[in-house]
């Protein structure tokens, strides 16, 4: 490292170089977490399309192989999918914004990778570790509805815009409760640095973790986190039967692609803040030899998963709400009991120093 | 110029272009996209000045937020820009005096005694683990917890009025209660009627 700094140095001149250096390194370091996540966004749509189809008794895909082996059937299904979506057309309609309609996808993807910035893989192994790190997700997740509308006002279509109206009206309620719940995070670990607050759930074991002390907030962020990514059965924003593929109806070839990885993207990325802040990060559920031996990133991986999973199982199971039932949820349900629960918490955190300190409030506090 | 020159100089100018765009351009959702794009180099800008807090909140608040309800309404609206371009010379002298005025009151200001490069000192650098996300939230919970409340009073105030005046009890609408939806049983929708099967010929 040092080598590659004093290069640098000496190729820009001391002012320049180091600034220069730290750049490099970072987009690096940028590209170390971009290209593992791209992948697995793309076998998340394999994984998706599996899980569902056993859920529903097919097979699901299974053709398309590498090198003609035959148990790897399927496996190089996202691959050939990417091709496809690279040769084909990108038509831009008539009546379209020819800028904005290129720019929607970009802006839609780009806060979905951003946030990755700040996320914690293990205590060490963090490419931003930066004070307000929550702040920043939060801000993050929520440029993400630009893409969204942006697409469908540039598309000059009635469906698209209809399908923008109702992501946005969407997005910006479950961002409220959203914001709410991680406000009992934030109290639980007094630290708005993610690292800070895996460190705050460690204890034991799985009893420790904020999932348990603040179970009905887990639920609420988890079920926004569906409604944030417009996913089923949230997924009024596209609703296929109702208004053609919303937002995205007029988008063909990798523009169309761009909000699909988007979308998978930002799937991870909630499951992945789910993981941390709710179910312990790198934590092993039991801190006794055969866990605790297991590298952190492994159990963080297997957490983000098992979240993943409910993804996924969620789309196979429930149908499609309706709008109205959608702001019923987030307005009058959701927010009510974060908004309570905040009250309780910060009431019990008051409560005298011996009472914290017996059993069960002296494994969270 | 070393490299903080560079990185002020290009978002201070994006964000002048952006803004000149913002009250120049023709069409209002242009104009609503490049002010997310003002606010975004502005607090491109702040972070360069070492109030990440502040930066991050302006994007959570303003582009997250209210940018967002901006660009929905604006989008909504049918506007006529020829119609609202009619009046633009008869009202130009009140719109310049008034520029002149806010001008020169911010001149005062600005260049006043208070304000000036000899006034402010540059602050000192800080250390990476300093957070200013806690020395605000000690300043505005301590010494400006009365302001900081008043203020929340304030917008709560604010906020309960705004629904106030827009919610009309209407009785003629068809909404349906997802409460009594839900608690519905199954003898009220569906009644098995046994009958005796009939013959085929």
């Amino acid at each position: 490292m040092d080598s590659f700094q004093s290069l640098f140095e000496q190729l820009f001149g001391s002012e320049w170089g180091i600034p220069l250096f730290l750049l490099t390194k970072n987009l690096l370091l940028i590209l170390a977490i971009i290209v593992p996540l791209l992948l697995a966004v793309a076998y998340l749509t394999f994984a998706e399309r599996k899980i569902i189809a056993y859920m529903q008794v097919r097979v699901g895909p299974n053709r398309v192989t590498f090198f003609g082996i035959p148990w790897l059937g399927g496996w190089g299904q996202p691959i050939a999918d990417a091709v496809k979506a690279i040769m084909k057309e990108i038509i831009i309609p008539t009546g379209a914004n020819k800028f904005l309609f290129l720019l929607a996808p970009i802006l839609a993807i780009a806060p979905a990778l951003a946030a990755w910035a700040v996320v914690p893989f293990s205590p060490e192994l963090v490419l931003a570790d930066i004070d307000a790190a929550l702040l920043y997700i939060l801000a993050m997740t929520s440029l993400g509805v630009y893409g969204v509308i942006i697409a469908g006002w540039a598309s000059n279509s009635k469906y698209a815009f209809l399908g923008a109206m109702r992501s946005a009206a969407q997005v910006i309620s479950y961002e409220l409760a959203m914001g709410f719940a991680l406000v009992c995070v934030l109290m639980m670990s007094s630290s708005l640095n993610l690292g800070d607050i895996v460190a705050g759930q460690e204890g034991g074991s799985l009893l420790n973790w904020n999932m348990v002390p603040l179970f009905p907030m887990f639920l609420v962020y988890f079920i926004s986190g569906v409604a944030e990514t417009n996913r089923l059965p949230f997924d009024v924003a596209e609703g296929e039967s109702e208004i053609v593929a919303g937002f995205h109806v007029d988008y063909s070839g990798m523009a169309f692609t761009i909000f699909f990885l988007a979308e998978y993207a930002n799937m991870i990325l909630v499951a992945t803040l789910t993981s941390i802040m709710f179910l312990g990060g790198w934590l092993p559920p039991v801190d006794i030899a055969p866990f605790n031996l297991i590298p952190g990133m492994i159990w963080l991986l297997l957490k983000i998963a098992l979240m993943l999973f409910f993804f996924l199982w969620f789309r196979a199971t429930f149908p499609r709400y309706r709008y109205d039932q959608i702001m019923r949820l987030g307005w009058k349900v959701f927010i009510p009991i974060t908004l309570i629960w905040i009250v309780l918490l910060g009431a019990v955190m008051q409560l005298p120093e011996a009472a914290l300190q017996s059993f069960p409030l002296n494994l969270w506090f | 110029m070393n490299f903080l020159d560079f990185v002020f100089y290009s978002l201070a100018s994006v964000a002048i272009v952006a803004a000149l765009g913002v009250i120049t351009l023709r069409n209002p959702v242009h104009s609503v996209l490049l002010l997310v794009l003002v606010f975004v180099t502005s607090s491109g800008l702040w972070i360069l000045l070492e109030a990440e807090f502040l930066a991050i909140a302006l994007v959570l608040v303003y582009v997250g937020a209210v940018m967002v309800l901006f660009l929905f309404v604006v989008m909504m609206l049918d506007i006529n820009l020829d119609r609202m371009r009619e009046g633009f010379w008869k009202w130009f002298p009140f719109g310049a005096i008034l520029a002149l005025i806010m001008t020169v009151e911010m001149s005062m200001v600005l260049m006043s005694k208070q304000f000036g490069p000899e006034a402010m000192q540059t602050p000192e650098y800080k250390s990476a683990d300093y957070s200013n996300t806690k020395e605000l939230g000690q300043l505005l919970y301590t010494e400006y917890v009365y302001a900081f409340e008043l203020a929340a009073v304030i917008l709560l105030v604010a906020m309960i009025a705004a629904i106030a005046i827009t919610l009309r009890y209407r009785t003629d609408k068809k909404s349906s209660d997802a409460r009594r939806q839900i608690a519905v049983s199954r003898d009220e929708r569906l009644r098995v009627v046994s009958m005796t099967a009939e013959k085929k010929e």
